[in-house]
């Protein structure tokens, strides 16, 4: 059992990750929000990069024709890891823009805040 | 002639109000309309001690599914195939005919570079595209349409007299770009590629903008430049991935030369879009400093 | 050389994510607003040409994007059903584009305009693409692309509210695609497939041996919860009334009616695709869809009631239908499934009618949003109140209307289900009646006289075309949903 769980401890950090960035949605401010969302993303990518590795094998760059797979790593995770960080960053983007000007017009980071006086001043109108 | 009295005529020649009679009837209260939306119940007003009080049963419930999540996927993950294991499902005749077949079929000596360029363009192709839908996003939240355009969109630095770190940038400027065009145009080649190569120039072009400030690459690359490269480039991308895709469902053989493992100028289509991705992600990145930068007095 | 029919799901995704990447580049307004329609309209005609195409051929088909086939490249799968729901995609997007450019003169920053343009083209394009997917990477790159065009499309308007909604939107959004991307990351572990039909064949195998089946439990339960996420079903709706109340009138119909029926249409094909209903029935996850989708249906009507404006309200409707639909597929049968497409379709429809009505009935009475201000406001717009009132009543379950149909179908597959049967009529008729409690009384607020006398508006002729439209679709889905039905289980004998 022990030694199982030793030969899955990326996969198990990935979980342990995971969890945290979710715990850290719970927090009212923004920034960290974001955070989560990214550890989040990142113990995913984590997970997915273990999924491609075997023991003994070298990165998938063959040097010529007929290479043996044998002697190299699956290819296939690397490339959804690469898809998956390029869409983590263009969301990651989005969201501080959006903090930025809720920033500048609420001065304030906190987003239960910002949707109290966001609701308070659409009645006024 | 008299009118038609009955209720409904009443109701739709506006003397009653159908509404408010029905409510009457069945709350039993004077039949006098009210102007106003009726009193509800006043709410207590949101106070500190309110708003921590009403998220403590939501603290509860958000940390109790946080566990039950942890439990299942460690439970989940127990029975995976174990981490580096060579008979694993993963590595089956898929992943086999990408190492094993890419070069021939590809020409790319890097195995992902093949596989994200070639056998799965359409997933790149749709990556690429939400990177640009990020990219618009910030621009039409950050970008602020002013006459004097021109003043806005320079990064405002305190490093505009900081001799150390314009001497520093300007000597090492010319090699990050050079290194960035490197993993850029080596990317079927070695590990690289347009994604990380365009991260470089992107990283290159920021340090310069930081430290050079109005005479910087800002006056030459404002946002509207920047964006109209991406779309350029993006759409040479689709266009060379659409004859792809066509060619390739109606099985027409396609005249493109398979490509010479080793050299730069090989691989078929992989160089073109290596590049046109690479200026994608490097355009991008420096879209986000500049606009996120902007107006920060 | 394929007959032409069959390249058509190709075209129609590229054609759309094409005109949107070309949107920047036209800097007025006018020219990109008649590119998109031209666009949408083109969509809708090559959806109804693969729609009937593979419906004489009596077969599906599957497009290769490439020169590698089935596990080593990408590929398309059309048939019947992914016909039919594309069309109706498309076309209620036509219309609602038609009926709506007044909106984006007015709601949306001078000079960005052709930006939101390419927002609402880059939906067209995910939607259809996760229509016609036959992959489950390409699926999630996709609803990555209609996370973000539908938190663009919310934020259009640049308000205070509207930011605010549109932080949380995305961050369910981000919430529901990690957890989409981990279960698809569990499910290649065990399969070492991304592929739609060889990912079938391995799931089979290995709950066949009984080996690995837990983490695959797991997994299909990450992916559903990340698209119920997504398409606001009951515990996870949190930031649905806030962003569909606060974008134009145009986008909130779009959203509202498009936008989550995409990611629903993907989750059917995964389950009956990739995993099958039988297996689904074996781990009592039908059982666990069934109960959220019902508590939803309640929760939500029970919610609206409270509702002081009307756009939130008609958003917490949207809840109540998601859960509709859910609970159809809950039962676990393929006339459920095709009972959730057909709701699908009907709320489409009808919802859009709903916020394109509401929007125009807010515009003459000074853009005020509360129910008790609008009173009298169909009194002005007699034709929006009409589309209202219709709308209103096709969702309490008039017969001859749409809602009728689906509540209709939607009993009728229960039938068939031994255990749900009186649970899902019980559950039914009590959310019809808490339907009917609110929208009648906001029906007859609209028709009540007016609290001061406004002149009666004439709203243009597009709005008022599209409302028709809307309106003639509406009865026919409520009279003819019996052969639409027959066609939807076609499609997904097909599937």
């Amino acid at each position: 059992m022990l030694e199982h769980i030793i030969n899955m401890r990326f996969e198990i950090a990935a979980v342990f990750l995971f969890a945290i960035g979710f715990m850290t949605l719970l927090h009212p401010n923004l920034i960290k929000k974001i955070i989560g969302i990214n550890i989040m993303d990142t113990s995913i990518f984590l997970f997915l990069a273990a999924a491609g590795y075997v023991d003994g094998r070298t990165a998938p760059i063959v040097t010529g024709l007929g290479a043996d797979p044998s002697q190299y790593i699956n290819p296939v995770p690397s490339g959804l890891v690469l898809t998956g960080i390029v869409v983590s960053v263009s969301t990651t983007a989005f969201f501080l823009a959006l903090t930025i000007r809720l920033y500048r017009k609420y001065n304030s980071l906190n987003l239960d805040k910002i949707l109290l006086l966001a609701r308070k001043g659409k009645e006024k109108v | 002639m008299t009118e038609p009295n009955g209720r409904f005529s009443q109701w739709l020649r506006g003397e009653t109000d159908l509404f408010d009679e029905a409510r009457s009837l069945i709350l039993n209260q004077d039949g006098v309309p009210p102007a106003d939306p009726p009193k509800k119940k006043p709410k207590r007003r949101k106070t500190g001690a309110m708003l921590h009080r009403r998220y403590t049963m939501f603290h509860i419930l958000f940390v109790t599914s946080c566990i039950l999540l942890l439990a299942l996927l460690l439970s989940a993950v127990m029975d995976l195939p174990t981490f580096g294991d060579p008979y694993a499902p993963s590595s089956n005749e898929v992943s086999d005919r990408y190492v094993a077949d890419g070069l021939e079929e590809t020409g790319a000596l890097n195995a992902v570079a093949g596989m994200i360029l070639d056998y799965r363009a359409f997933d790149t192709f749709g990556e690429s595209t939400v990177l640009f839908a990020a990219a618009i996003s910030v621009l039409f939240l950050l970008q602020h349409r002013t006459d004097s355009h021109r003043h806005a969109f320079a990064p405002v630095t305190t490093n505009e007299n900081d001799l150390i770190l314009q001497t520093a940038v300007r000597i090492s400027f010319p090699f990050i770009l050079m290194f960035g065009s490197y993993v850029v145009l080596n990317g079927h080649l070695s590990p690289g590629g347009g994604f990380s190569g365009g991260a470089v120039l992107g990283a290159g072009l920021i340090l310069y903008g930081a430290a050079f400030g109005r005479e910087g690459l800002s006056e030459k690359l404002p946002p509207e430049r920047t964006s109209r490269i991406t779309v350029i480039c993006l759409l040479i991308y689709a266009a060379l991935k659409c004859f792809s895709f066509f060619t390739g469902a109606n099985h027409m053989a396609i005249e493109i030369p398979k490509g010479i493992p080793g050299a730069i100028l090989s691989s078929g289509f992989i160089l073109p879009l290596n590049i046109c991705v690479g200026i994608i992600v490097a355009c991008t990145i420096f879209n986000f400093f500049l606009l996120i930068t902007e107006g920060d007095d | 050389m394929l007959p032409f029919y069959q390249n058509l799901p190709f075209f129609s995704i590229m054609l759309a994510m094409l005109v949107s990447i070309v949107c920047p580049l036209v800097k007025r307004t006018r020219p990109c607003y008649n590119l998109t329609v031209l666009a949408t309209a083109m969509l809708f005609i090559f959806s109804v040409i693969v729609a009937i195409c593979t419906g004489l051929q009596g077969e599906s088909f599957t497009y290769q994007l490439g020169h590698f086939p089935a596990p080593w490249g990408n590929e398309l799968r059309a048939g019947v059903l992914e016909g039919i729901m594309a069309a109706c995609f498309t076309g209620v997007m036509l219309l609602s584009l038609t009926g709506g450019h007044q909106d984006f003169e007015s709601d949306i920053e001078n000079g960005k305009q052709n930006l939101y343009f390419l927002m609402i083209n880059l939906l067209s394009a995910s939607l259809l693409a996760q229509v016609y997917t036959n992959d489950m990477f390409t699926g999630y790159v996709f609803l990555e692309i209609s996370g973000i065009a539908a938190c663009a499309v919310v934020m259009a308007t640049q308000t205070g509210l509207a930011i605010a909604c549109t932080i949380r939107y995305m961050i369910f959004n981000s919430l529901g695609s990690g957890l989409f991307l981990l279960g698809v990351a569990i499910l290649y572990r065990c399969t070492g497939q991304l592929l739609m039909e060889p990912l079938h064949n391995a799931v089979m195998l290995l709950s066949a041996q009984g080996s690995m089946v837990w983490p695959m439990i797991v997994s299909l339960g990450l992916m559903t919860v990340g698209l119920a996420a997504k398409s606001g079903q009951f515990p996870f709706h949190s930031w649905l009334p806030g962003a569909h109340s606060n974008a134009t009138t145009t986008s909130s119909a779009i959203l509202s009616g498009l936008v989550l029926k995409g990611y629903i249409i993907f989750e059917i094909k995964i389950i009956v695709r990739v995993f099958s209903l039988e297996l689904l029935r074996q781990w009592h996850l039908t059982d666990i869809l069934f109960l959220f989708g019902v508590g939803g249906m309640i929760i939500a009507s029970l919610r609206a009631r409270k509702e002081e404006q009307a756009k939130r309200m008609i958003a917490f409707s949207t809840v109540a239908q998601i859960g509709y639909i859910y609970a159809a597929l809950g039962l676990g049968t393929k006339l459920g499934i095709a009972a959730a497409c057909f709701q699908v379709i009907a709320h489409a429809f009808t919802k859009t009618m709903l916020f394109a009505s509401v929007g125009t009935l807010i515009d003459v009475s000074g853009h005020e949003k509360r129910l008790h201000y609008l009173r009298g406001s169909a009194r002005r717009a007699p034709l929006a109140g009409a589309a209202f009132t219709l709308g209103g009543l096709s969702l309490c379950g008039l017969p001859l209307l749409a809602g009728f149909g689906a509540k209709y179908l939607i009993a009728n597959a229960s039938f068939y289900n031994r255990y749900l049967t009186v649970a899902m009529l019980l559950a039914l008729a009590f959310s019809s009646l808490l339907n009917a409690l609110y929208y009648l009384p906001a029906i007859i607020n609209f028709w009540m006289p007016p609290l001061e006398d406004y002149p009666v508006v004439r709203s243009d002729r597009s709005r008022r075309f599209s409302l028709i439209a809307f309106m003639i679709v509406n009865v026919a889905l409520g009279v003819w949903f019996v052969p639409i039905m027959n066609l939807l289980l076609h499609g997904i004998e097909l599937l």
